[in-house]
């Protein structure tokens, strides 16, 4: 009897393992061990032709937390996720909200908001160029139609992070938008109408009924906006390239250039490392302890 | 006492796009009645229900609840509760909170809404469940929660659109004496959908037949059973329900006519004696009494109850008589002649 279900225990465990394996082997090779490989070339000193590498522990760390740029860099991403993140949400719930609800032209309206979204990254920037191009660009042919002076918003430091935020929510709105969408499809029609019968306003339904039943995909979509916050870069190359003096840096883009424009490898890598850190704690929090005041349905 | 109804819908219509959802209700509900709408799934008892909720708003006619015209009010505006065929319950609320969401919405003091909440547990049994989600409960334990909900408020007006649809037949049995009792306890006005003619023949005052967004026939259970207005009334109500023979099948009532007969008004008579003769194609063992099927060239839906378990083999044939006072006589278009 004990000894069948220890032959069925193990079987399902061995079943269990099976599945599992392809992903952990994957896992381990793209991602697991170049983790652990950055970290250990972060505690390396850069080569050069008469000094040859060696162990140096945490000192590349130390350089970084002495390093003005490197603050810059963070409180300039600091700010960009600080800003990102709540209104894309924001924005998405909204238009989600509205585009669900029953409007006409609903059809178009949510391909709309799409487009965004299937643009790559590249080409958003590029369409986003030509709005903000100081004289040619569209603001500018707007602002001046009111006698508005010249604005070159990319090429001021006041601006140029702004301007970046602003392309990365135009970005991502529309995709989490589409996650709401989708969640709202499930949250039956008949629990408004109970909620009507009840006397709740459009608003006490919204905030008492809806946004809870949201949650899942809330803290979803704020997962994937804290990573992008980090990963979505790709305009900066084609709108400020960081600049101007690095008031629109953000922390990959200042990896990137250490690694592929100053060949300082291991600072790279000690930067790689306290993002992956930073990131890791953040998405843990969330997911341990939104969790819990989540409703799973 | 002639006071005017409670609830009074007047020549209502609502349609979609040109299809025909119900049209030309007329209906007076009295204060403190059991009305069930019944009908075949698609006439409409829904939509009636739900223009009488304020979940749609009508194409035609007027709609008065406690003698105010509601016709364009807002649901929340027509002081009614509502038990959903889903029961709509707030996933993510605990049993307590989804019991009182209502009350909270309206500003009812916490006290008072404790005082509130503790009733309505009690009453529909669910006292010790407070802080269960709804995920958690069995099916009739959700069921007692929407029924918690939609009298918690005491709301001297309560729909319920198929409540018990999803219960087995048992728990249906269970709950719909319960759900009498609450009605008849609480002294409140119930108007309540169904697709089950034996629910709403032995829950309600009054019945409300439908058929195809009209209404065929209004009155007490009794009424429908043995004075159908028509054909449509004397085929849905009753188990087993009315055979019909087309007139020419027995002497004396004229061409094109329609004869109903029940079921418990025929009796099978020896070889020669009856006035039909027809072929048993089953029977069906209910436990007190035995269903026979019959089968007969001008007649639908022929049977015959024996006492006790009778059996009879298929392809027999038999005698059947019954009494012309027992017969309903309906016109070409279906309708009943008068007597
Ligand atoms: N929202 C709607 N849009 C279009 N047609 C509807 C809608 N609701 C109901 N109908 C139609 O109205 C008729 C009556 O439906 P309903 O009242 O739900 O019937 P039931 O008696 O089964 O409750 C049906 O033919 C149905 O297709
Ligand atoms: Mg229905």
């Amino acid at each position: 009897m004990s000894a069948h279900a220890n032959l069925e225990r193990r079987r399902q465990a061995i079943y269990g393992w099976l599945l599992l394996s392809p992903a952990a082997v994957l896992l381990t090779l793209f991602a697991f061990y170049p983790s652990i490989a950055t970290l250990w070339s972060s505690m390396f000193s850069r080569g050069t032709r008469r000094k040859p590498t060696e162990f140096v522990g945490t000192e590349n760390y130390a350089e970084l937390f002495a390093d003005p740029t490197f603050w810059l860099v963070v409180k300039n991403n600091l700010l960009y996720a600080g800003v990102t993140i709540p209104v894309s949400i924001f924005i998405a719930l909204s238009m989600a909200l509205w585009a669900n609800g029953k409007i006409r032209a609903r059809g178009f309206v949510r391909t709309a908001y799409f487009t965004p979204t299937v643009l790559p990254m590249i080409a958003a920037a590029n369409l986003w160029l030509f709005f903000y191009t100081p004289g040619l660009g569209v603001l500018d042919q707007i602002g001046s139609l009111f006698g508005l002076p010249s604005v070159n918003w990319l090429g001021q430091p006041e601006t140029a992070l702004w301007a970046i935020i602003i392309v990365t929510i135009w970005k991502e709105a529309g995709f989490f938008m589409i996650f709401y969408l989708a969640a709202l499809q499930t949250i039956p029609e008949d629990l408004k109408e109970a909620a009507d019968i009840e006397g709740a306003s459009r608003w006490t339904y919204t905030r008492r009924i809806v946004l809870p039943l949201l949650m899942p995909t809330t803290l979803f979509i704020a997962v994937n906006a804290m990573i992008n916050s980090v990963k979505l870069i790709d305009h900066l190359f084609i709108l400020t390239k960081g600049g101007p003096s690095d008031a629109s840096k953000l922390i990959l883009y200042y990896i990137w250039e250490m690694a592929f424009a100053f060949f300082d490898a291991p600072s790279a890598a000690a930067m790689t490392i306290m993002v992956i850190a930073v990131l890791g704690i953040v998405a843990a929090v969330q997911f341990f302890y939104l969790d819990k005041r989540t409703h799973y349905q | 006492m002639k006071s005017s109804p409670f609830v009074k819908l007047d020549g209502v219509a609502k349609r979609w796009n040109g299809q025909l959802g119900v049209e030309g209700i007329t209906l007076d509900i009295p204060e403190g009645s059991f009305t069930a709408l019944l009908g075949p799934s698609g006439c409409g008892k829904s939509t009636t229900l739900r223009l009488l909720a304020g979940l749609e708003l009508p194409d035609e006619g007027k709609i008065l609840i406690d003698t105010k015209d509601v016709t364009t009010s807002a649901a929340s505006d027509r002081n009614l509760s509502m038990v959903f065929q889903s029961y709509a319950l707030f996933p993510h609320l605990s049993v307590a909170e989804n019991v009182v969401f209502g009350l909270k919405v309206r500003r009812v003091p916490k006290k008072e809404r404790m005082e509130k909440l503790h009733r309505a547990l009690e009453i529909t049994g669910l006292l010790g469940l407070e802080d269960r989600k709804p995920g958690e409960l069995s099916g009739g334990q959700r069921q007692r929660v929407a029924l918690a909900r939609a009298i918690v408020a005491g709301q001297r007006l309560c729909l319920m659109d198929e409540p018990l649809s999803n219960l087995d037949a048992k728990l249906r049995n269970a709950v719909r004496k319960d759900i009498k009792k609450l009605q008849r306890d609480l002294g409140i006005t119930v108007v309540y959908v169904t697709h089950d003619q034996t629910e709403a023949m032995s829950m309600a005052d009054t019945v409300v037949l439908m058929k195809d967004g009209h209404i065929q026939q209004v009155g007490a259970p009794e009424d429908l059973y043995s004075r159908p207005n028509n054909t449509f009334v004397a085929e849905f109500v009753g188990a087993p329900p009315m055979a019909l023979l087309e007139a020419d099948v027995l002497d004396g009532f004229g061409e094109g006519k329609t004869i109903g007969i029940r079921a418990e008004n025929i009796q099978i008579v020896p070889k020669g004696d009856g006035r039909m003769c027809c072929t048993v194609t089953e029977s069906e063992f209910l436990g007190a009494e035995t269903l026979i099927g019959l089968d007969h060239a001008g007649a639908t839906g022929l049977s015959v109850l024996k006492p006790g378990l009778a059996m009879m083999a298929e392809g027999n044939e038999i005698d059947i008589t019954f009494n012309d006072e027992n017969l309903h006589v309906f016109d070409v278009n279906g309708q009943r002649l008068a007597g």
